[in-house]
């Protein structure tokens, strides 16, 4: 019985022991100002990716790295509070599911898979302007959120360091 | 053209030293400094997408690449570089390289638009017909997502599929002790 509470006590289901804390004042007065910034910044090139340079993918990678610089900046504990790991994995699906619908919303409104339906029958726009080009604007958006999502959890997944029986939290 | 062969230089002078250290912060900086000299060779090459994908992922990639690899107390390379595996990895780079300046001296001269040469090739079409058929200022975008959507939805299936894997490998609760019964 002794060997079965001494196993208990060594099993780390709640165990944590935090490493560092985060930066110096410095960086987190910065980082707590440009996260904005870096976030508007992404949601420009993802949305006007059919006008200038970008796409979905480039603002994607973007949006998800002003999130990595608050869990550098603060710590890994700040950035969980926020958006927590069950939320990130339902927007990364909920990007895969609207590109998805989108293609098969070609069949339905058109004759064929991923038809430009909007831009060909019901809402062509001008060119230039924000409103045009169909169906590419809402795909670049499913992607971007897509590619955000998935690179904020992959680089949460890898802040997580176990060693031997201890996981640490850095 | 001149910084071409400039950034090329640098590229390869990085790509030598990401090898030869001994030290992997060096090697991942150096890994850093390859992206972007590509970057910047993409933007001289008038490809403002490439270059802004190139630098970003670039960037993101090392932060990841150090926090998968400084963490884990892992920061010097040890060990000696076996003979064997060696040679037969530089033999094969080097037939590679013959095989590569053979193919290299059949191309056109550098910057000569060779399907502006044959009529109604896809690039030609592409560039004559993208503002109408898509609606789309940047052709690219209108490429990628309209003509080729369905090679879009290839790559996005690839990244959700990666991503879903390595999640389940890294979980924190996915190590389990031989003593302890299952649940």
């Amino acid at each position: 019985m002794e060997q079965e509470q001494q196993n208990s006590n060594t099993v780390q289901t709640g165990k944590i022991s935090n490493g560092t804390k985060g930066m110096t004042v410095i960086v987190k007065t910065i980082a707590s100002w440009v996260k904005v910034l870096i976030f508007l910044f992404g949601i420009n090139i993802v949305l006007f990716g059919h006008l200038t340079p970008g796409g979905g993918f480039a603002g994607g990678v973007i949006l998800a790295s002003s999130y990595v610089l608050l869990m550098l900046a603060f710590g890994r504990e700040f950035v969980e509070e926020n958006l927590p790991l069950p939320l990130a994995s339902k927007l990364d699906c909920l990007g895969a599911f609207m590109f998805a619908l989108v293609a098969i919303l070609g069949i339905v409104f058109g004759g064929s898979f991923f038809l430009n339906f909007l831009y060909q029958k019901y809402l062509p726009g001008q060119p230039l302007h924000l409103v045009s080009a169909g169906i590419i604007p809402l795909a670049n958006i499913a992607i971007g959120l897509k590619v955000g999502a998935s690179l904020f959890l992959i680089t949460l997944m890898l802040s997580i360091s176990c060693k031997g029986r201890e996981c640490r939290f850095e | 053209m001149i910084i071409l062969y400039l950034l090329l230089l640098f590229m390869i002078i990085a790509a030598i030293i990401a090898v030869e250290t001994k030290d992997l912060l060096s090697s991942i900086i150096c890994v850093g400094a390859i992206g972007t000299g590509g970057s910047l060779m993409f933007l001289m090459l008038r490809a403002p997408d490439i270059a802004i994908t190139q630098i970003v992922v670039e960037v993101l990639g090392l932060i990841i690449m150090i926090r998968a690899t400084i963490s884990r107390d892992l920061t010097f390379i040890t060990g000696d570089r076996e003979f064997f595996g060696t040679v037969v990895s530089v033999v094969i780079i080097f037939v590679i390289f013959l095989a590569g300046m053979e193919v290299l001296e059949t191309l056109p001269d550098f910057g000569t638009p060779i399907f502006a040469k044959v009529e109604g090739s896809p690039s030609q079409i592409y560039i004559e017909n993208g503002l109408k058929d898509t609606g789309a200022a940047n052709v690219i975008a209108g490429i990628i997502l309209d003509y080729r959507g369905y090679d879009t939805l290839g790559e996005a299936t690839v990244l959700f599929t990666s991503i879903l894997g390595a999640t389940v490998i890294l979980r924190a609760k996915s190590r389990k002790l031989v003593e302890e019964p299952d649940k």
